[in-house]
């Protein structure tokens, strides 16, 4: 599974500026294949905006970016995207199974023929993929429900297997655990390292609370005033390294049941440019 | 259709303009029906600013548009009936606008359904207008008038009803106002507070309706949006607080409404037409100077802690 | 002739409607053009694009009011100006959808310039030739179309329906995931222009059918029942068609049979009630806020002693 040759997504002394300030400089991040990878930091730091430069929606001000050994952007066919804070109309009579379907085929131009599984084994193979991924995100009891009548949980679900419809060796989550309650989260984290092994995708999943995904983690990229510290939790998670990164003192206390808390953090400033990028 | 709606067609000489603004007004107002005219249009303009501009707020301009169109069928419904058309206009735009607001059960986010039950209403009430002209026969020309818009032949007595209207509107508007514009902001936290937001949203409506009634009455059903959404839109480019704003919108509606009154009194054009014009040159003019004007006052702020 | 209701219970009743080439004429552009609202109208509620649709009929009434008033081709008018509004209209919205309040401002002005143009018309020479064609374009007169304009009407249809076909799959993509659409390659802004221009040549078309003031309903009415009766998106595309097509050719035959009813008003009740018909099963909607199974909760974490925040 870990092939360290196989880096996935290379950063070298990366930049982003928005405007006339500087989002954060001198970032180095070598992601390897299969490896599950969280970025972290304060509210409006650029976590997504990392993202994007990723997808390539966003281009850097400095240094250099390598995605699945191209130029970012032009590997998307093989990422599996969840973009931040995904909710689906109420009112929307569009089947989950569609929804998922998009994943696999959604940017092809024309229609899939009707009656085309017993036509084509294309179609055929297609429809099969659908189903074995719903499986996987055991969705598969109320799939066939309008997913505007799902809840949160239950659509995030649909949406990670629409992003793994296409078989992508890269899946970017943008907070997924970030609307749903405690039992939730752990259950979709659980979900999401169980497809990063067996699967063998590369996972790379912005988010602000670690403590679901820690026990789960390879590494960290752990985003804050500017800059970046990237390592494994034990190494980056720690009162010495965040106190470099923050330039203020931080302490990071275990809890009895395992869960951390960094205390001292400063107040994140008012602005979440990240949010409003394009 | 072989009628124009002016002065001119009117069988009278086709006024001309001094050019001398004061002047003109005192040639217009010589005849009573553009008195009645110019005070209609007030009251109107008035309404229609106090009401359009909750209703912009809530953005709820579509369900405006087409409760003011469904008052066509009404009005000739109620022609072929034989009572007065008014009558017919108001029921029609009521009865409207509580289907709209009972029929689709969004819970206020949900804006495909409602869409769709909106764009169907507006285009089944127009076709039983349509249907109702052409069985009348001869009706085309008032109906035009009431497409349209015109000011002619207006009343005291209808400037008298118009009032009465008006003031029963407002006073409601006046009691509901602060719990609306709760409800209108953040409906679910006011909802938790005990602001029967569903029945404000349903009275709102059915208030809108009433509004857009009167106002067809002078602008037409089609372009009851230029008093309902222009002012109110144009207003909430200067300012956002809301007395003020109100208060701008409804100057900014009167203005418009007279000064395209005078102008249509002297030509030969229907009055929807410069009403449109006008609201919506103040309408630019507005935006476009805002943009200009906050891209100077942003430079100073992005030196950024 | 008409109105007799023993003609529908003779066979010879339905042979003898198709000699009327007046009726075919209706037919042979009616029921393309219905196809095509049916399908643009399934995407324009799916996007929440209806309103959009209302000022893109203003826009031709406007149109073909002004070249009317100018003496040229009512047509002309009507493709142009719905074309350049509609254009306008994606590429000053973000990802091709305008804000309502701009929209009912701009088109509460254009149909400002149509009540001109209808009143320049009216009182010009080109009236007294052809008086009626103010009311042909607000209300449609299916039954007084040429062959050859129908032949072209069905044309353009087919046309529209295909290009429709070509991009329905990464438009249902953008529609309902813009963000991930567009990480994939979807030309999201670029689909929401060519759709804009979709619905405007398809407003124009349904003009010619059932008149500007009335397209409306053809583009929301069967759309709005398809929705209610399926979740599968192009089953809903098809059967939005096909609703559509049945409210064309009912109000065409009932007009037909019962001259008093404009056939406008008969393809129009047919498609409200056919919509209506579909509120009679009822849709639970979830409400805001409780879009959750009974067994889960969708509210925000506990951050109080959460780890790293941020």
């Amino acid at each position: 599974m870990d092939s360290p040759d196989d880096t996935v997504i290379e950063l070298h002394d990366a930049a982003v500026r928005l405007g006339d300030r500087t989002l954060w400089s001198g970032v180095d991040v070598d992601v390897r294949s299969g490896e599950f990878v969280a970025v972290l930091g304060p509210n409006g730091v650029g976590k997504s905006t990392l993202v994007k430069v990723i997808l390539g929606l966003l281009p850097l001000s400095a240094g250099s970016i390598r995605v699945l050994g191209g130029a970012p952007g032009s590997m998307n066919q093989q990422i599996g995207y969840l973009p931040q804070r995904r909710s689906f109309d109420p009112q929307l009579r569009i089947r989950g199974t569609d929804v998922v379907r998009l994943g696999l085929d959604g940017d092809r131009w024309g229609i899939p023929l009707p009656g085309g599984r017993r036509v084509s084994p294309r179609a055929r193979a297609a429809a099969t993929r659908v189903e074995e991924v719903i499986d996987l995100v055991d969705a598969a009891a109320y799939a066939g429900r309008p997913v505007g009548r799902l809840s949160g949980g239950e659509q995030q679900r649909l949406l990670i297997a629409q992003a793994l419809a296409s078989e992508p060796r890269l899946l970017l989550l943008d907070e997924p655990l970030d609307s749903l309650d405690l039992p939730n989260q752990s259950a979709v984290a659980a979900l999401i390292a169980r497809i990063c092994e067996r699967e063998g995708v590369t996972v790379l999943m912005v988010a602000h609370d670690v403590n679901p995904i820690l026990s789960y983690l390879d590494r960290v990229v752990y985003i804050a005033s500017g800059g970046a510290a990237v390592g494994t939790p034990a190494q980056v998670i720690t009162g010495p390294t965040l106190t470099r990164l923050y330039d203020n003192p931080i302490e990071v206390l275990t809890t009895s049941d395992g869960r951390l808390v960094v205390v001292g953090q400063p107040e994140a400033p008012a602005h979440h440019a990240d949010r409003h990028a394009p | 259709m072989t009628h124009v709606m002016s002065v001119a067609s009117a069988g009278s000489l086709q006024p001309q303009p001094s050019w001398n603004l004061l002047e003109d007004v005192r040639q217009a107002f010589m005849y009573p029906f553009m008195v009645n005219a110019f005070r209609a249009g007030a009251i109107v303009a008035v309404l229609a600013g106090l009401i359009g501009w909750f209703m912009v707020l809530r953005r709820q301009t579509f369900a405006g548009h087409t409760l003011a169109i469904v008052g066509y069928p009404g009005a000739a419904g109620a022609v072929l009936v034989g009572i007065s058309a008014t009558y017919g206009l108001f029921a029609f735009a009521s009865i409207a606008a509580l289907v709209i607001g009972l029929v689709p059960n969004t819970g206020g986010r949900g804006y495909s359904e409602e869409s769709a039950v909106t764009g169907t209403v507006q285009a089944f009430a127009l076709a039983c207008g349509f249907l109702f002209v052409t069985l009348y026969g001869g009706f085309l020309s008032g109906a035009n008038a009431l497409l349209f818009g015109s000011f002619l032949g207006i009343t005291s007595d209808q400037v008298i009803a118009l009032l009465l209207v008006a003031l029963a509107a407002a006073a409601v508007l006046a009691v509901i106002a602060r719990p609306l514009l709760f409800a209108s902001i953040d409906p679910d936290v006011a909802r938790a507070r005990g602001v029967p937001v569903r029945g404000l949203s349903i009275g709102f409506l059915v208030l809108l309706g009433v509004a857009a009634a009167e106002v067809s009455q002078i602008t037409g059903t089609l372009l009851v949006f230029a008093l309902l959404v222009v002012p109110a839109a144009t207003a909430q480019t200067w300012t956002t607080r809301p007395v003020l704003s109100v208060l701008l919108t409804v100057l900014i509606g009167v203005s418009v409404t007279w000064i395209s009154l005078l102008v249509a009194y002297y030509s030969p054009y229907p009055i929807g037409f410069f009403l449109t014009t006008f609201a919506f040159a103040a309408y630019l003019i507005s935006v476009g100077w805002r943009r200009l004007h906050t891209e100077e006052r942003r430079a100073p702020l992005s030196v950024r802690a | 002739m008409s109105g007799s209701g023993t003609l529908l219970a003779t066979g010879t009743g339905l042979t003898e409607l198709f000699s009327h080439a007046f009726m075919v004429d209706a037919l042979l552009a009616g029921v393309p053009i219905a196809a095509l609202a049916g399908l643009v109208g399934y995407f324009m509620v799916l996007r929440s694009q209806i309103f959009t649709g209302d000022a893109l009929s203003h826009a031709a009434f406007t149109g073909a009011l002004g070249a009317l008033a100018f003496g040229i081709d009512a047509r002309l008018g009507l493709f142009t100006v719905t074309l350049a509004v509609a254009a306008g209209l994606g590429l000053l919205g973000n990802h091709g959808r305008a804000d309502d309040v701009v929209i009912g401002t701009v088109f509460a002005w254009v149909l400002g310039l149509g009540v001109l143009a209808l009143s320049v018309y009216a009182s010009s020479y080109h009236a007294t030739s052809n008086g009626a064609a103010g009311v042909t374009v607000l209300f449609g007169s299916i039954f007084g179309i040429s062959s050859t304009q129908a032949t072209l009407a069905a044309a353009i249809a087919f046309v529209l329906i295909g290009l429709m076909l070509g991009i329905a799959r990464p438009l249902l993509f953008a529609s309902l995931d813009q963000a991930i659409a567009a990480a994939r390659g979807v030309p999201v802004r670029g689909l929401g222009v060519v759709f804009l221009l979709i619905v405007g040549a398809t407003a124009a078309e349904a003009t010619q059918a059932v008149g500007a003031l009335l397209l409306l309903g053809l583009l929301a009415a069967p759309a709005g029942a398809a929705q209610r009766l399926t979740t599968r998106p192009y089953v809903g595309m098809t059967l939005a068609a096909a609703l559509s097509m049945l409210a064309m050719v009912t109000g065409l035959l009932t007009s037909y049979l019962i001259p008093k009813v404009p056939p406008s008003f008969a393809i129009l009740a047919v498609a409200t009630l056919i919509y209506a018909a579909t509120f009679l099963r009822r849709i639970n909607y979830p409400s805001t806020g409780t879009n959750t199974a009974p067994s889960e909760q969708v509210d925000r974490p506990d951050r109080s002693h959460s780890g790293v925040p941020g």
